[in-house]
């Protein structure tokens, strides 16, 4: 019972992935790609890690691929129209994804109904949360210390940055930027 | 865990590895390739799920929360630079950048 659940996430996810890195719009690529993620955590879930699958779909599939979205929303600002939307995402290019996830959905029912008997690797929440702050807590302070430079490199990295002597390939000559370094260094 | 599944669980992480890896390295829209990265890294997440489960112990879980912590910094980080990108190359292929050390 286990396999063949297992073998058909699998196949979703290894088919999901590949359509990831074939397809030409990037707003059906994050389609796909969030459909790999709701296979691999529905994986995690077979393998026993709830807590992990419940993570994957509200972390990844839920916040990291939302930004994503935003970046690409963000982009498209200044020539994007209605029309161009409906171009990019008919109504048919979602069948497949929607027709995949429903499948998703029938395996996490029959594996619930499955693993509420037999329990025999599930690796409960609370022994991680134990070992996250036990073993493990100069780990999580070096997370948080990473999440704070992401922070910081985000803001640095996405601050407005015009200069009237951009050239045609959009670069500045290269002595106007050492001249703009040596007055701003901070930039 | 029974042997088998194991296996089929480190080859599926395997190639989807390759997969993401095939991305990387084929597409040219920095986008794309950030997608990619995203794969790899889901697949290295799956790769420490599955040895926590064989040893039933939480370091698994643990090693994929640090996992999911550096995908969130480095989607940040890369978002920020496609961003940069787009402003200075009005264009997402990376291959605009080898321009970069010209002089007009």
């Amino acid at each position: 019972m286990i396999q063949s659940l297992f073998y058909l996430t699998a196949a979703i996810a290894l088919f999901s992935a590949l359509s990831v890195i074939c397809s030409r719009h990037a707003v059906r690529a994050l389609l796909w790609l969030v459909l790999t993620q709701l296979a691999v955590a529905l994986l995690f879930f077979l393998l026993g890690a709830p807590f992990a699958a419940a993570l994957e779909v509200l972390v990844y599939a839920g916040a990291i691929l939302v930004l994503f979205i935003f970046v690409i929303m963000m982009l498209n600002l200044g020539r994007s129209t209605l029309e161009q939307e409906r171009q990019w995402f008919p109504l048919s290019s979602l069948f497949m994804p929607t027709l995949l996830c429903g499948v998703l959905l029938v395996e996490l029912l029959y594996a619930l109904d499955y693993s509420s008997g037999q329990d025999s690797q599930y690796v409960a929440p609370k022994a991680l949360g134990i070992s996250l702050f036990g073993p493990y807590l100069l780990v999580v302070e070096l997370c948080s210390m990473l999440l704070l430079s992401g922070l910081i490199g985000a803001w640095h990295l996405t601050r407005p940055y015009l200069h009237p002597r951009q050239g045609a390939n959009g670069m500045l000559p290269a002595a106007d930027l050492r001249a703009k370094v040596q007055k701003e260094p901070w930039l | 865990m029974t042997a088998d599944l194991l296996q089929q669980t480190i080859w599926l992480a395997a190639v989807l590895f390759a997969i993401g890896f095939i991305g990387l390295m084929v597409r040219r829209n920095m986008l794309f390739m950030l997608l990619s990265l995203e794969l790899m890294l889901n697949a290295a997440a799956l790769l420490f799920i599955c040895g926590g489960a064989v040893w039933g112990q939480a370091d698994g879980q643990v090693m994929f929360i640090i996992v999911l912590t550096v995908a969130g910094a480095e989607v940040a980080v890369g978002l920020g630079l496609l961003i940069q990108l787009q402003r200075r190359c009005k264009s997402l292929d990376i291959d605009r950048l080898s321009k970069m050390g010209e002089t007009e």
